[in-house]
């Protein structure tokens, strides 16, 4: 079952980019970053197990504490740098275009 | 025609070229940046404000289902040239993000074809090749999945 878990599928889900978004400038506990969402405390754990399962975080002790930090190594392997940013502008302007060519059409 | 979108990022440059040609004309192309509702459809976020004027401002915003905000951003217009140019300020509230300066321009091609240059200016080279390398947390992505359904729709 965890070898289904990859990156990929780890940054489909908007509240699991949404997490990888705010431990972006700084280590936070579990507790913290479900102190951000109203979805119940088990959810964000299991999207916290997803990230940590491929490696997107890094869980880190201290004290008592389990903070948890973006693994830049890995995103590095999702982003090879300018191609999802491509991607993501090409299919931005591919919908406007569609979205355009049938507002055309209506009129 | 399958048309593509070009980014030009150099080296050590804390700006960035985003270049696509568009089957649409120019005043179609304008359009899908001026009307708000349309804005919503393909940015897949929801338009809470857009003044189209100088001095004016626009502000974003994206929750899941639940209600909670997973995206806002706003911003400030410095041009506003119909069919011809846009400058404007981009920030995306609750991140380490500074903000950055973006430069639209719009360009008639053929009566059916059209251009558009966005010229985006960043804080650092640092700030830059951060927002490349993640470009799910510019928030732009998260909507991706929005706009797929809408252009399946489209089809």
């Amino acid at each position: 079952m965890n070898l289904r878990r990859d990156v990929f599928q780890a940054i489909a889900d908007p509240t699991r980019r949404a997490i990888l978004l705010l431990v972006s400038s700084q280590s936070m506990t579990a507790g913290a970053i479900a102190s951000n969402f109203d979805t119940a405390r088990p959810t964000v754990s299991k999207h916290l197990q997803i990230l940590t399962e491929c490696e997107l975080l890094k869980q880190e002790q201290n004290g008592r504490e389990m903070y948890y930090h973006l693994n830049p190594n890995k995103l590095k392997e999702i982003a090879d740098f300018i191609e999802p940013f491509q991607k993501m502008w090409d299919d931005r302007f591919k919908t406007l275009e569609n979205i355009m060519k049938k507002y055309q059409s209506k009129k | 025609m399958e048309r593509k979108t070009k980014i030009n990022a150099e080296d050590d440059k804390q700006e960035l070229l985003i270049t696509r040609e568009f089957d649409l004309p120019l005043e179609l192309l304008f359009k899908a940046y001026e009307d708000s509702e349309i804005v919503a459809q393909w940015m897949g976020t929801k338009v809470i404000k857009l003044e189209n004027k100088k001095h004016g401002g626009y502000q974003f915003e994206t929750s899941d289902k639940e209600g909670n905000v997973l995206f806002s951003a706003n911003g400030t217009i410095h041009e506003f040239l119909p069919n011809q140019r846009i400058t404007r300020t981009f920030e995306m509230e609750n991140t380490p993000f500074p903000v950055q300066l973006e430069y639209l321009e719009f360009e008639r091609l053929t009566d059916t074809t059209s251009k558009l240059t966005m010229h985006i200016v960043y804080k650092s080279v640092a700030f830059r090749n951060q927002v490349l390398q993640l470009p799910f947390a510019q928030g732009i992505n998260m909507a991706h999945n929005r706009l797929q359904e809408i252009a399946d729709r489209l089809k």
